[in-house]
């Protein structure tokens, strides 16, 4: 449910800092970044260009952060080796 | 209290200069020139301690005013034609951020062809974006409105930016005396008051955030209910200055109106002229009647429809036009008036004056004659006419 008018801050001034993280962007994608860990380099060049972002570091891997991907497809267009592949959502 | 030389350009000036404004920010652009200029000499001589910002465009001065207003800031910028188009995005999200902003406009037509004369295009083009709408009709007003306009957008009923239009040359580049409030007068009747939103490096929010499908809608109407409701705060704005000016304006001047065949409602600077038609024609028999609207966002649709009750006919001038459009923007919001509180009079539209064309004496007897006719016919054979253009 929507917040109502009264409950939102005068000239939706938000006080509360992070609060674009309760908008889950993943759902507005219609094709999903998907790496090939036998093909990855760990160079860090999606990690960098992401512009949501959406992909962090974890355990030494690069993950994509499927609740914020937008499937802009950037990564997959930059990465050197091709390790990164553009899914349809629906297959 | 003293009474000065001022044109319409440095009486705002003035005014801003005893509002004891923290930053202004403008760009120059005729005819609007001598009051930027004015007031960055207050601000080299010390007379006024603010910040001058000397942007490059338009577009930056209104986001310069906007972003130093979300400090806290009191804030002053102004603009014509070119200008306030150039302003356009930021003019919406200022009103939508609720800064309270007050803006000068020195109305001047849009181009082509260039012209840097007098006529309403310019606002009338940026009229929906979500500001209260002042028209002044002298310097004095000018003055007396742009006190009026810092108590109003600081309201905390209200925190809306505001803009006070004023003629272009009309009112901007001729000099009258201006009586003028003592600074502290000023500085009483509408004082700086301290917001709870602002910009604060200690407490850090966030201005201007995107807003998806889920927030927008509820956010927009924030503002529109605004300024909706900002209308008793004008009201009473308007009567607090009287008590302590002896000036105040209502929110139309109505002269003649209680039993007039045929009223004329105009904005701006031609009102004046306007009554003194009314004096003559009044003198050789003819009922007729003046409405200069004083305030035009937001709409007060009711209290004209209350005046031009009784009224057979109503000409609305306007120094704007519409292209493609049934009528004018003045007179489609007029005529929309009558028609929502169920009121059959019928309304024509004279558009004259474009582009700084003189509107003389004889123009105005040939609209009223148009009115007259009207309210005798009790119809309307033409609702959008030209007046002074060659055809």
């Amino acid at each position: 449910m929507p917040k109502k008018v009264s409950e939102i801050d005068e000239g939706f001034v938000l006080k509360t800092p992070l609060s674009s993280m309760q908008t889950k962007t993943g759902s507005w994608r219609a094709f999903r970044a998907v790496i090939d860990y036998n093909k990855c380099i760990t160079c860090g060049i999606c990690w960098s260009l992401c512009p949501e972002p959406a992909i962090y570091l974890k355990d030494n891997k690069y993950t994509v952060d499927y609740d914020y991907c937008k499937g802009c497809g950037i990564c997959a267009q930059e990465c050197p080796v091709k390790a990164i592949s553009m899914v349809r959502e629906s297959d | 209290m003293k009474t000065i030389l001022l044109s319409g350009n440095t009486s705002l000036s003035y005014a801003v200069k005893q509002l004891d404004v923290d930053v202004i920010s403008a760009y120059p652009i005729t005819p609007q020139t001598t009051m930027v200029e004015k007031l960055s000499e207050y601000v080299a001589n010390g007379e006024l301690n603010a910040e001058f910002i000397p942007v490059e465009s338009e577009h930056s001065a209104l986001t310069a005013a906007l972003a130093a207003s979300a400090a806290g800031a009191r804030v002053f910028t102004s603009t014509s034609s070119q200008g306030l188009l150039l302003m356009h995005e930021i003019l919406f999200i200022t009103a939508a951020m609720r800064m309270p902003v007050v803006m000068g406009i020195a109305d001047r037509a849009v181009s082509a062809p260039i012209n840097i004369w007098n006529d309403h295009s310019d606002i009338m083009a940026q009229r929906d974006a979500g500001w209260i709408c002042f028209f002044a009709e002298s310097a004095q007003e000018a003055y007396d409105k742009t006190i009026q306009s810092y108590r109003v957008a600081e309201d905390e009923n209200v925190h809306l930016p505001v803009n006070l239009n004023f003629d272009g040359f009309i009112l901007t580049h001729t000099y009258e005396p201006v009586t003028t409030l003592d600074d502290e007068e000023v500085l009483k009747y509408a004082p700086k008051k301290i917001r709870s939103l602002v910009l604060d490096p200690k407490s850090p929010y966030t201005f201007g955030a995107l807003g998806s499908p889920e927030y927008y809608f509820e956010a927009k109407y924030q503002a529109v209910k605004a300024l909706e409701d900002s209308f008793d705060a004008i009201v009473k704005a308007d009567k607090e200055y009287k008590k302590i000016s002896g000036r105040g304006y209502g929110i139309f001047n109505a002269y003649m109106t209680d039993d007039a065949d045929t009223i004329l409602v105009s904005l701006g600077s031609i009102g004046g002229s306007v009554r003194e038609i009314v004096r003559r024609m009044r003198r050789d028999g003819a009922k007729v009647g003046s409405l200069s609207l004083k305030l035009f966002r937001p709409f007060p649709a009711k209290q004209i429809v209350d005046t031009l009750l009784k009224t057979k006919s109503v000409v609305v001038l306007e120094k704007a036009t519409s292209p493609g459009a049934i009528s004018g923007p003045l007179h489609m919001e007029i005529q929309a008036s009558l028609k929502t509180f169920d009121v059959t009079i019928p309304a024509i539209n004279i558009i004259a004056g474009l582009g700084g064309r003189e509107i003389g004496p004889e123009d105005i007897r040939i609209m009223f004659n148009k009115g007259l006719k009207v309210a005798s016919q009790k119809r309307v054979d033409t609702i959008m006419d030209y007046v002074g253009v060659n055809i």
